[in-house]
């Protein structure tokens, strides 16, 4: 249960007396509560969820899984020189 | 979109489906515990990628699905009633309770709304003053700290007129509850990204320890949970049982404290009933004493509801894993998405609706209708 | 308010309503295809002709083959980015005629107004009738107003009726589709669903989504010039969304469609609202693209002719009709793997999980 999207923040303030911003998400903007995410910047990246920020997003790990995982396929290649055979994909979908 | 796109690069799913080939050398069986974890899966088509032997159990990872029948009931009860504005999550409003649903009920006349944040329920409650706001606060611990804030927020601005009807549940109690079954097949489990972004991580290093089981907190786009699968299986290929983090970018050891304040200060721990599974001991979260008021099932007077199940679902089975739709008596037959028997069928993250998207039919018919060409 | 107990209802067995109309039987996906083929047609005995349901009817008129629809539009809120009411109106029907391979000629529109329906609305939503049948070159020839007592309407309802003659050279129907088929999609999806979305209550957010509401005639008449007969099928992915469109296609064809998520357009913002609201881009309604299935020795040729207009310009093949899982359709997805695309139930709910 977790439909959890990053966005960035565009602006913040208090809305009767909650810490309120703005979230940009690739170009729709909605409102969402920062209370949980004290501290959090203009510009920063945050996991919403229900209209609320419930962690934010370190930017420095989500680029290091990414290099992670570029380099796993280049060692695996210079290793086995040709990746090894997966189920066929088409049979579950056909059986009926 | 920044931090989602990226996770779903094609190339770098095929760098970890080649190293999951080259890492694993047996069968093994994983559950992701998330129901958007499972929807990833699903609508993806990863799991046909895996490597044969490599078999992923959804479990029961999805508050629709395991929401009990009689909390049902008693939001149906309480929405019928004059003056009552009744708010609700999307997927919420499908589920059939003993006689109905909130939407057939809507389709009769009463006040049912959808509210994308709980925040949403309170201002209605302040925008509608004759009306007493009724909000289902259904979830996991990614839920709590948003329907905690609610409470808090209506109690500083003393609003009377707004309670919500709690059907919150943990996930570690459920976890161990699954290791505890006796013909439990789960060797290894993806624990959800966004849980844990709340909670963190340590509640489950001692059940690692205890069941020998490794434990990956995931995240949910494909690259997360191939990532997710192949820490898991490296572990079990090595004989490790480690609570590991795949979801770095966004979880960390200790969670999120002030979230978690909330929760303690809104909510109780309490003893919970999961539909298809039975009681858990300590699995849910009620209403503290402080916030009685708050409380719907007591506004409205219907703590005394208790509910029947469908002898014919077999939910519990389904939700440990022990059992696949296929297998199941009424799955495609008297249980459909259009009229879902239990839990597993309702939300599309259960993993009856999962299957019976992905036209997954049941082996008798198959054989049955093999000129049939497939057509349902 | 009655008080209603639901505790009391008669029927023993935990399905669904049954015997009341839901809003899910008005979006497009399985409910409304039930409502149509067990309630509706079935009363309109046997003049009425057998065959698959289309957007428009073939009526003969002795020697001219004249192609009429009707369509009602109860859209809410009746103003969103980039249209309103008016516009979708007149867009709807134009397009409901275009696609039997029609022209459009005439326009007839219907307004049901509640009681107490600001006058400064009824200017704006008539103004942008008349605009749009304007540019389309499809004037309004006839109509009629209604007044009904606050409540029975929600603001306002349009029913617009269009009538056509059949281009030459084209009988396109949903049961035309054959294997080898390119399936051609003129632009972009999820932008009409996520733009009402939008500006609804309790779901609201900001973007630039506008909805891609326009008249896809002129667009239908290309491919017909490029392809003529080799235009099979055509389209326009409504309420239930593309993934609707093609399992109606698939069924009624009985033959198989593949499609590729990577060649299917969603705008970004489209997408992101999606992702916000948890939806799936193919069951979000569309109201200014099609999708046409070509023989295919024209698909390219169909393909030039869509790009040379506006309304087609990022016009791109999405995918091929199969002989394999006749009445199915399955999507190549973005990693790689396969899945099926079904149609919705009922009413798409934004989720949480």
């Amino acid at each position: 249960m977790c439909l959890g999207i990053p966005g960035q923040v565009i602006d913040l303030g208090e809305v009767d007396g909650v810490v309120m911003g703005t979230v940009d998400f690739g170009g729709v903007r909605k409102q969402a509560c920062l209370e949980y995410v004290p501290g959090i910047r203009v510009g920063e990246y945050v996991i919403i969820h229900v209209g609320f920020a419930i962690s934010r997003v370190d930017e420095d790990e989500a680029q290091r899984t990414l290099d992670v995982l570029q380099a796993m396929g280049d060692a695996v290649a210079a290793e086995l020189g040709e990746p090894l055979p997966v189920r066929p994909s088409a049979e579950a979908l056909d059986d009926r | 979109m920044k931090y989602l796109d990226e996770y779903r690069d094609p190339s770098l799913a095929r760098r970890l489906l080649d190293e999951l080939c080259a890492t694993a050398t047996r069968p093994w069986t994983v559950m992701e515990v998330c129901g958007g974890q499972t929807h990833t899966i699903v609508r993806q088509g990863i799991d046909e990628l895996l490597p044969a032997g490599i078999r992923m159990i959804h479990g029961p990872g999805c508050p629709v699905c395991v929401t009990p029948l009689e909390i049902l009931d008693k939001a149906q009860a309480i929405a019928a009633m004059p003056g009552v504005l009744f708010t609700s999550f999307g997927d919420m409003l499908r589920v059939p309770g003993s006689r109905t649903d909130l939407l057939a009920l809507r389709a009769r006349g009463a006040d049912v709304r959808v509210v994308y944040s709980p925040l949403e329920a309170v201002r209605l409650a302040q925008a509608n003053p004759d009306r007493h706001v009724v909000f289902l606060a259904v979830g996991f611990e990614t839920t709590a700290p948003a329907n905690a804030m609610a409470v808090l927020h209506a109690s500083a601005l003393g609003i009377s007129n707004f309670s919500i009807l709690v059907s919150h549940v943990l996930v570690p109690p459920a976890i161990t509850a699954i290791l505890a079954a006796p013909d439990c097949q789960v060797q290894a489990f993806l624990a959800a990204g966004h849980v844990c972004a709340v909670m963190g991580w340590t509640e489950y290093e001692p059940i690692a320890a205890r069941y020998r089981v490794p434990i990956v907190v995931t995240g949910f786009e494909p690259l997360d949970l191939l990532e997710g699968i192949l820490m898991a299986v490296r572990q079990l290929e090595t004989g490790r049982a480690a609570v590991e983090n795949q979801y770095v970018r966004a979880v960390r050891r200790t969670g999120n404290a002030e979230a978690q304040d909330a929760i303690r200060r809104v909510f109780t721990i309490a003893d919970r009933r999961w539909r298809g599974i039975g009681t858990i001991a300590e699995s849910g979260l009620v209403l503290a004493e402080e916030f009685a008021a708050f409380d719907a099932e007591h506004r409205f007077g219907v703590e005394s509801l208790a509910a029947t199940e469908s002898p014919l679902c077999i939910a519990g089975d389904i939700l440990t894993g022990t059992k696949v739709p296929t297998e199941c008596a009424a799955y495609g037959a008297l249980c459909t998405p259009r009229s879902p028997l239990g839990a597993p069928m309702v939300s599309a993250e259960g993993t009856c609706a999962a299957f019976y998207a992905a036209g997954r039919r049941r082996q008798v018919q198959r054989l049955a209708t093999a000129s049939d060409g497939g057509a349902t | 308010m009655t008080v209603l107990d639901p505790l009391q209802a008669t029927c023993p067995t935990p399905l669904a309503e049954t015997e009341r109309i839901l809003l899910g039987h008005g979006s497009g996906g399985q409910l409304s295809a039930e409502l149509v083929a067990d309630l509706i047609v079935p009363a309109l005995g046997s003049a009425t002709p057998e065959g698959p349901l289309e957007d428009a009817a073939i009526v003969d008129m002795g020697g001219l083959d004249v192609v009429v629809s009707t369509d009602s539009f109860v859209v809410s809120p009746l103003f969103f980015p980039g249209g309103d009411i008016g516009s979708l109106a007149v867009h709807g029907t134009i397009n409901d005629v275009a696609m039997r391979g029609a022209r459009p000629v005439a326009l007839a529109v219907a307004y049901v107004i509640e009681e107490g329906f600001p006058l400064t609305d009824l200017r704006r939503v008539v103004a942008s009738v008349g605009e749009a049948a304007r540019a389309a070159g499809v004037p309004v020839v006839t109509g009629d107003t209604k007044v009904v007592g606050r409540g029975a309407a929600d603001g306002l309802f349009i029913t617009t009726t269009g009538i056509g003659r059949m281009l030459a050279g084209a009988r396109p129907s949903a049961a035309a589709a054959r294997i080898g088929d390119a399936i051609v999609l003129s632009g972009p999806i999820g932008q009409h669903g996520t733009a009402i979305l939008s500006v609804r209550e309790g779901l609201g957010f900001d973007s630039d989504i506008r909805t891609d509401s326009q008249a896809l005639h002129r667009l239908v008449e290309a491919a017909v010039e490029a392809a003529g007969e080799g235009v099979h099928a055509l389209r326009d992915p409504t309420r239930g969304g593309l993934a609707s469109a093609l399992n109606e296609i698939a069924k009624a064809s009985a033959v198989g469609i593949t499609i590729d998520e990577r060649a299917v357009p969603v705008p970004p913002p489209a997408a992101a609202a999606c992702e916000l609201l948890g939806l799936d881009p193919v069951h979000v309604a569309n109201e200014g693209c099609l999708v046409a299935f070509i023989a295919p020795d024209h698909a390219d040729a169909v393909l030039a002719a869509m790009r040379a207009r506006p309304e087609g310009t990022d016009a791109v093949k999405i995918g091929e009709v199969v002989g394999d899982h006749p009445g199915r359709v399955h999507m190549n997805t973005l990693v790689g793997s396969r899945r099926v695309v079904d149609m919705l139930v009922g009413e798409q709910l934004p989720r949480i999980c």
